[in-house]
């Protein structure tokens, strides 16, 4: 049993290969019962296989995962039975009702009869669709059919809810409704791991872990991780013209990257201050002018890009012709 | 230049119907050379529909539209010849190499041999692939991929290049070098129609139209766009987050509340003075926070402000 009855999930030294893939590196980290605990990182980081892991799907290679006090290679059985899990293609009949959805759900995960016209009931108000128990599944708005497939995730009553891309392409107000619910379920005291590679998507946790290439590169709350930039500070440079001034910036020494954003270049430097004052002239002898330059917040994207170490190819710095 | 007023393309009140769903409602937009328009909305807006009747793949059911000078349904032929399209899946072989399908999409569009081998090592190199040519397409990663895709799509000079979601579930590395290259493409005189469900990467276009259920919402630049929401945003950044959310979401002047993370977002009418009573209230209640400062307002703010000022769309309410 995991020693701490406040930790919700702890994992150590977690390894797993394939063959000669090793798809997760050496990874540890512990999530308290109530966070909102979310892993970013791009498709084929090894995201999906520590939640496998986690779920008691796959068996770890070395290291050890507990899992609401059970250890996932020991007892997979009684960690499936204390996990709910809602992928980003949410696995809804689209010809059965919604009520229909949740009792097989219901059945599915085992809840007795007793206890689940009251669960369903349950589940229909928390899920905000009330009046539409008997609406056909596939009739609903993309919104509603995310939130039923939360609510039948969650039938049983788990301890932890796994989210694989539980938001991506809803539109903007549905999404915040259905984090609404999440921030609801963590208050009450279950544990959510959210699974992304969609930056703004991470920003609802309430700690994050960036994975890459099977390790995890940093963890924190997003304002921590946007607070530190291991290599330096962004810059907003407006300039004209744009394509000169891109050009020009590239091959400062001060500059690491520079990307343009709309009418505008990001720029990452590795001092604030310097660059500031050293940017300006620097431009205008290239024939361009830059008309406004201050320190800005890094996104997520940008703490990840530097984080990860993978500079922009070098192709792309090329003299200009 | 003539061409700089010209636009590049051209929508007219565009219909389009499936069924019973109006998937595209009387959308218009006009999109300039040298610009990167983005056409950004979640599933469902109507930007793939827009994309392929754009391309002269799918007629209209009323409205019209002109690409690159050409009407697309008198025209379509004229128009494919002069634009490139690269839906959500791009047709690359995987069991050919990354040389092969080029060479596959120069063939189709009749590229002479001469012209066609620097034109698509100067694309390579720009994709940063040029030490990939040998590999098979099926190897490679979904960023590569798509940069892949891209540079058969741009192998015959198209003078507007139309992207349906190309970079979704790309890594941000690559999506960063995707969006770099669509850049040095504008400086050659292409107009680039890009769609998008990301709302961040609305920020990178010069100009974008915002989509839901087929309509326009608004349509500007990124930044003017931002000069029009309707209030400030204000973010109270505490670990006790939850708390503040309950005790402010009624406060006189809070239109919106939001966690996001470790933080509450507020959209209220005037920041100075709403920030001196909130936080009075907070300290009324004993509840503690780090910060309680104004920010920028995002797309995503902007869009649901938006949305959240108009009469719910079917199905949502």
């Amino acid at each position: 049993m995991a020693c701490d009855e406040n930790l919700s999930v702890e994992v150590r030294d977690l390894v797993k290969r394939f063959g000669t893939f090793t798809a997760v590196d050496r990874v540890s980290f512990s999530v308290r019962r109530g966070e909102i605990m979310g892993f970013l990182g791009p498709n084929g980081a090894g995201k999906s296989t520590m939640i496998r892991i986690m779920c008691g799907l796959l068996r770890p290679t070395s290291g050890s995962a507990y899992v609401a006090g059970f250890d996932v290679a020991k007892d997979p059985e009684a960690v499936r039975q204390r996990i709910g899990y809602m992928s980003q293609k949410f696995s809804l009949y689209d010809d059965l009702t919604v009520s229909e959805n949740l009792h097989f759900f219901g059945g599915l995960y085992g809840v007795g009869r007793r206890l689940i016209e009251q669960r369903v009931a349950g589940a229909i108000a928390t899920a905000g669709l009330s009046g539409h128990q008997n609406d056909i599944t596939g009739t609903l708005a993309g919104g509603w059919k995310q939130r039923l497939a939360l609510g039948c995730a969650v039938l049983h009553q788990p301890a932890i809810v796994f989210l694989d891309e539980p938001t991506s392409g809803v539109d903007p107000v549905s999404r915040r409704s259905f984090w609404d619910l999440i921030h609801q379920m963590a208050a009450e005291g279950v544990t959510i791991f959210v699974s992304t590679h969609y930056m703004d998507e991470a920003e609802y946790c309430n700690h994050l872990a960036l994975i890459e290439r099977g390790r995890m590169v940093a963890s924190g709350t997003p304002s921590e991780l946007k607070h530190h930039l291991p290599q330096g500070a962004l810059l907003l440079a407006k300039c004209e013209p744009l394509g000169a001034a891109l050009a020009a910036l590239q091959f400062h020494p001060e500059v690491i990257e520079a990307a343009v954003f709309g009418n505008a270049i990001h720029l990452m430097v590795r001092d604030a201050a310097s660059a500031i004052a050293t940017l300006p002239e620097f431009v205008r002898s290239h024939g361009a002018n830059i008309s406004e330059l201050r320190e800005i917040s890094p996104t997520l994207e940008d703490v990840f890009v530097d984080l990860t170490g993978t500079r922009l190819r070098r192709t792309a710095k090329e003299a200009p012709s | 230049m003539a061409s700089a007023r010209n636009p590049a393309v051209i929508a007219a009140s565009l219909v389009k119907r499936f069924d019973k769903v109006t998937a595209v409602d009387r959308l218009s937009f006009e999109v300039y050379p040298g610009e990167i328009f983005g056409l950004v909305g979640p599933d469902g807006a109507g930007k793939t529909t827009t994309m392929r009747m754009l391309a002269g793949v799918m007629s209209p059911d009323a409205g019209s539209a002109r690409v690159a000078g050409f009407d697309i349904v008198q025209n379509s032929e004229a128009v494919k010849n002069h634009i490139s399209y690269m839906p959500q899946r791009f047709g690359l072989y995987e069991d050919l190499t990354v040389d092969e399908n080029i060479r596959f999409y120069a063939d189709l569009f009749g590229l002479a041999k001469a012209e066609r081998e620097a034109h698509a090592a100067r694309l390579l190199a720009a994709a940063g692939m040029s030490d990939f040519r040998a590999r098979l397409a099926g190897k490679l990663s979904g960023g590569m991929k798509q940069k892949l895709g891209l540079t058969c799509a741009l192998i015959h000079h198209p003078r507007v290049l139309l992207l349906d979601e190309p970079t979704t579930g790309v890594d941000p590395v690559s999506r960063r070098e995707f969006w770099q290259i669509l850049y040095s493409l504008l400086s050659e005189g292409v107009t680039i129609l890009i769609s998008t469900a990301y709302l961040d990467e609305a920020e990178r276009c010069t100009r974008l139209a915002m989509l839901l259920d087929g309509r326009v919402l608004m349509c500007d630049s990124p930044s003017a766009l931002k000069t029009r929401m309707p209030g400030t945003v204000v973010v109270v950044a505490s670990p006790r987050a939850r708390e503040i959310r309950l005790a402010l979401t009624h406060a006189e002047g809070v239109r919106s509340a939001v966690l996001i993370g470790n933080a509450v977002h507020l959209v209220v009418d005037d920041a100075v003075r709403r920030i001196s009573e909130l936080t009075r209230a907070l300290e009324a209640r004993a509840i503690p926070f780090e910060s309680m400062t104004m920010a920028e307002a995002t797309i995503e703010d902007l869009f649901i402000a938006q949305v959240q000022g108009q009469p719910p769309p079917a199905g949502l309410q």
